[in-house]
């Protein structure tokens, strides 16, 4: 590997080699265009690349400096948008075979907000259908490949987005993350990760899951990265009526801070035991250990009811998702299938369904279909809830005594495609860890630990209190050098090379 | 449709004690949609009043119109309800294709009024006290027209087209706990609480409430018992009826066939029905049983409306004068009597006697007007008063005329007749048409000279002391003069000529 290949930069040594005149933004677009076009044959990160409009952004940001304008300072740096993600005129699946071919209309806020910085989009990322999923096998256009070993799931829903960063097809990408699907993807990929408070970012043009959990944020490979793009694409939006008024520190100085002396950092201990693999723990003990090095305070705490919110998401969350997802019914756009026999309007709205939608979709229409129904709704739905306001006292309660919170972000590292696509429970339980932080609305983010069982990445997880995104880089930044000095240098540079990788 | 026994009415309410519940959804007049900012308009192309949001696609979140909710709120006040401090949206889930993300953003057991009741007054000058259990904001679905059938339904359509300009306009769903002891007048008594909700929502000035349009809609519950100590009957409610006739008709309908099905030892079949102008009848639609569910749940796309006691408080302060009491100002303020203002109120002209009155015109002459000559009109014509194309300002610059002793009573019939036909207004009319009384003396001393000169016998009996034969003399002038001629001054004219005293 060369020092000097612009696509292994940070975005933020991205951004600075293009104010510096050292390359510009059509080089640095057409190096990942080339680095996609190399290795997403294998990894199928991308679901769409938009060549064209990222070189014409690219150009515009080039003319644009050259003129002396004064530019965003991530502007002409790419990024990969996942595909849950509304794009005015660039194709929106979520993955799905129900929305193929459909061109949106209108853009997502954060998409806005790309584009007004002026950040070449490259394309759409792969992801599980809906978000649904922690492998990304329930794409409908095929699974994601994990760039250590391509045999191996690269986490999800968000697989795409984390291997495009991951693989340097893309130096910034954007993910959601609604029971883990920005953190995991992280961890087992070896980049970074977060999910920022709920309403830090808005929702609007987010392809609706879970409305109650869904959030976008960043995916990067370094925590300074993250935290720019954070800044970026965060911000109240009157257009989504659960969007937070400012009242957040600034992320980019926490990132950089790289201290944490007197910080105290709660292991949450429902979250460390068995179920975790032995080199995860081991690596998530060593993290702490480096933390407790610089200075901060390691303290057990515990959060009882987070045992609980597993079962509790996987009611509120499907039963979020039956009502959001039953718009797409062929009537408005996206697929139609308009059976032969009686082809009324219901019996379209059920073929479509039938045809439009893959099984695990069905089956999380179906669960909260069920739980919202009458005579169950108390049982189910109305049980869940208050299970999630217990989760939220144990975080209330927890962060009266620490700043953050930490546990490995997910129990193993990545699992074989196909090992458990036949059990779903099994697949749910990836989220354990994540999940609490989705039914609080608190932030987190994932940053590798270091590699463990088969020499594959792990990752730490760190969580705050709600609008507290600030001590989750500055926590993340301080590990993220002190584990790169143990390892000298980052933890990517240790994956191995991709074949029909561009010259270097 | 097959033939239905049905009980003569009145009969029907010997036997059976009727219990009336209606909900009542009054379209918004806000410039955008409920959750939206499309436009709330009426009649434009089909599908050009929409947005991403209206159209739910993928991705798009609603927010709450604020204006909406304080319209709301303000109709939650005029009908003496509490006002939730806090109150949420919930979703109603169903599937059909005018509904864009196939569930209803409504408000479920949240909603922002409850606990009210509002006095309705009847023909005969009665008040009945209606109770109020809840008013709740919620969107309008979008509109399917069914094409290839022969009657519109949706019985024999080849395809079907949907307007979704409708989809997201705010609605407010006022429901009213049940309506015991209205027995005889319980047609009369729905239609008033109808016709008062649809003055108060014009007051208030939240809705053009016209009912013609659907802005008002109606959904009729009747049910029946054997006695107001025996519980509640079985309950139908039928749909979407829009009009104060067709509410009458409902009423009286349902009664009848509920209390035949009765007498035969049957039972009613709870079920929404529908209304059909052409026959006055009702048709079963479909069955409500409690297998219908909602699925409803709290909208997590919205935060709860939390209104602060100071709005409520503003807004009650600056609510306008409600109907009743204006009514009941008005009458002391115009000195018509109780039949008067009756007659008043069902000819629907008192909005146009305020506005006249406020433009110039005495209150007795507006009344005349709005409820003799012009009722005629809108009788004949088969229209409201207000669409006459006649306005109040015309109707006071026509008494005007009157009592400027321009034209006569009998001239100004004929100048509204060319206001009706869109001649422009009264003076100009007058004027154009050369139809001011003739008060000139020297035009009428040459007409009351011929006339003279031409009937010797009855100036003969007028100077003979028969003042009364003068009639005959004026009769000629008038009719010279087209019936411009000022009948006062001519018999002046004739008797000072002839040096008679009146």
């Amino acid at each position: 590997m060369s020092t000097t290949d612009p696509i292994r930069l940070s975005a933020i040594d991205q951004a600075r080699a293009l104010r510096e005149g050292e390359l510009c933004s059509e080089e640095l677009t057409r190096a990942h265009l080339d680095r996609i076009a190399a290795v997403d044959g294998d990894l199928n990160a991308f679901l769409h690349v938009s060549e064209a409009e990222a070189l014409a952004t690219a150009r515009e940001v080039d003319t644009a400096r050259a003129a002396g304008e004064e530019l965003h300072e991530l502007a002409g740096v790419p990024v990969a948008v996942k595909d849950v993600v509304v794009t005015q005129g660039m194709p929106t699946t979520a993955a799905s075979k129900i929305l193929e071919g459909w061109i949106p209309p209108y853009d997502a806020t954060l998409v806005q907000s790309l584009r007004a910085a002026r950040l070449p989009i490259l394309g759409k990322t792969n992801m599980d259908e809906f978000a649904m999923g922690s492998s990304t096998e329930n794409s409908a256009f095929g699974p994601t490949r994990n760039q250590w070993d391509r045999e191996r799931i690269p986490g999800g829903s968000g697989g795409g987005s984390a291997v495009a960063v991951g693989a340097y097809e893309a130096p910034l990408a954007i993910g959601t993350d609604t029971g883990g699907s920005i953190r995991q993807p992280a961890s087992v990929t070896g980049t970074v990760g977060v999910k920022p408070t709920y309403g830090s970012v808005s929702r609007y043009g987010l392809i609706a899951m879970a409305s109650s959990l869904d959030q976008a944020g960043p995916v990067t490979r370094t925590v300074q990265d993250a935290a720019a793009l954070h800044e970026l694409i965060g911000g109240h939006d009157p257009r989504d009526s659960t969007s937070l008024e400012g009242g957040f520190g600034s992320f980019t100085e926490a990132a950089r801070a790289q201290d944490v002396k007197g910080m105290r950092i709660g292991v949450i201990e429902e979250l460390e035991g068995e179920g975790f693999d032995p080199l995860v723990r081991a690596r998530f003990e060593e993290s702490l250990a480096a933390l407790e090095g610089a200075g901060a305070e390691i303290v057990r705490v515990s959060c009882p009811n987070f045992q609980y919110a597993l079962g509790a998401y996987y009611l509120i969350m499907p039963s979020e998702a039956s009502s959001n997802l039953a718009k797409f019914d062929g009537m408005r756009f996206g697929l139609r299938v308009v059976p032969e026999e009686s082809p009324t309007a219901e019996a379209v709205m059920k073929a479509t369904r039938g045809a439009g939608f893959g099984d695990e979709v069905k089956r999380r229409i179906l669960l909260g279909t069920y739980a919202l129904s009458a005579g169950y709704y108390d049982a189910y739905y109305g049980s869940a809830q208050k299970v999630r306001t217990l989760v939220q006292s144990d975080f209330a309660a927890a962060f009266e005594s620490v700043d953050v919170l930490a546990s490995p972000t997910a129990p193993t590292v990545a699992f074989r495609l196909g090992e458990k696509t036949s059990d779903p429970l099994a697949m749910y339980l990836n989220d354990v860890a994540t999940i609490p932080a989705n039914l609080a609305g608190t932030p987190g983010i994932s940053l590798p630990s270091g590699l463990a069982e088969d020499g594959l990445p792990a990752g730490i997880q760190f969580l705050a209190p709600v609008r507290a995104d600030d001590r989750l880089y500055r926590v993340g930044g301080a590990l993220e050098a002190l584990l790169e000095d143990s390892w000298g240098g980052p933890l990517l540079a240790q994956a191995p090379e991709l074949s029909g990788g561009i010259a270097r | 449709m097959s033939a239905v026994d049905l009980v003569d009415f009145d009969t029907a309410l010997e036997r059976y004690d009727p219990v009336l519940g209606i909900e009542v959804h009054v379209e918004l007049g806000t410039a955008t949609k409920m959750f939206d900012g499309a436009p709330n308009i009426f009649a434009a192309e089909p599908n050009t009043a929409i947005t991403p949001v209206s159209l739910g696609l993928p991705g798009t979140l609603p927010v709450v119109n604020r204006k909406a909710v304080e319209y709301a709120i303000k109709i939650g006040l005029a009908l003496n309800c509490e006002i939730a401090e806090s109150c949420r949206f919930a979703r109603k889930q169903y599937f059909y294709p005018d509904l864009t993300k196939n569930f209803q953003t409504s408000q479920y057991d949240e909603p922002i009024a409850h606990d009210g009741w509002v006095d309705v007054e009847l023909e005969d000058g009665e008040i009945v006290r209606v109770e109020i259990e809840r008013a709740h904001m919620e969107e309008d679905a979008g509109k399917n027209t069914h094409v290839g059938g022969s009657t519109g339904r949706i019985h024999g359509a080849t395809h079907s087209l949907v307007d979704y300009n409708r989809a997201g306009v705010p609605l407010v769903e006022i429901v009213t706990r049940p309506i015991p002891g209205t027995g005889k007048r319980a047609a009369g008594v729905a239609a008033a609480y109808v016709r008062t909700l649809r003055d108060i929502f014009r007051a208030l000035d939240v809705s053009e409430a016209r009912m013609e349009r659907g802005n008002v809609r109606a959904d009729i519950n009747v049910s029946l018992r054997t006695s107001p100590d025996a519980p509640l009957g079985t309950r139908t409610e039928t749909k979407n009826v829009n009009s104060f006739r067709s509410i009458e008709r409902t009423v009286r309908f349902e009664i009848s066939r509920q209390a035949a099905i009765l007498d035969q030892g049957g039972t009613v079949i709870q079920e929404t029905r529908h209304f059909h102008e052409d026959t006055g009848s009702t048709s079963s639609g479909r069955v409500k049983s409690d297998a219908e569910d909602y699925r409803y749940f709290p909208e997590p796309d919205l935060v709860p409306v939390a209104p602060s006691r100071e709005w409520v408080e503003e807004l009650r302060a600056t609510l306008p004068e409600l109907p009743a009491a204006r009514r009941r100002r008005l009458l002391g303020e115009w000195g018509f009597s109780d039949l008067e203002m009756r007659d008043v109120l069902n000819a629907g002209a008192l909005d146009l006697i305020e506005q006249t009155v406020a433009a110039g015109a005495p209150a007795q002459a507006a009344r005349k007007w709005w409820t003799g000559e012009l009722a005629r009109v809108a009788n004949e014509r088969e229209v409201e008063l207000d669409g006459l194309g006649v306005t109040p300002a015309q109707v006071a610059e026509l008494q005007g005329l009157v009592d400027g002793k321009k034209i006569n009573d009998k001239i100004a019939k004929q100048v509204l007749g060319k206001v009706l036909e869109g001649a422009g207004d009264p003076a100009a009319i007058v004027e154009k048409e050369g139809l001011a009384v003739v008060s000139d003396d020297s035009v009428l001393s040459a007409a009351v000279d011929q006339s003279i000169a031409d009937n010797p016998g009855v100036v003969e009996k007028i100077r003979g002391g028969k003042v009364q034969a003068i009639g005959a003399l004026i009769g000629p002038i008038m009719k010279a003069t087209r019936g411009q001629a000022d009948a006062g001054r001519v018999r002046e004219i004739i008797l000072e000529k002839l040096g008679v005293d009146g």
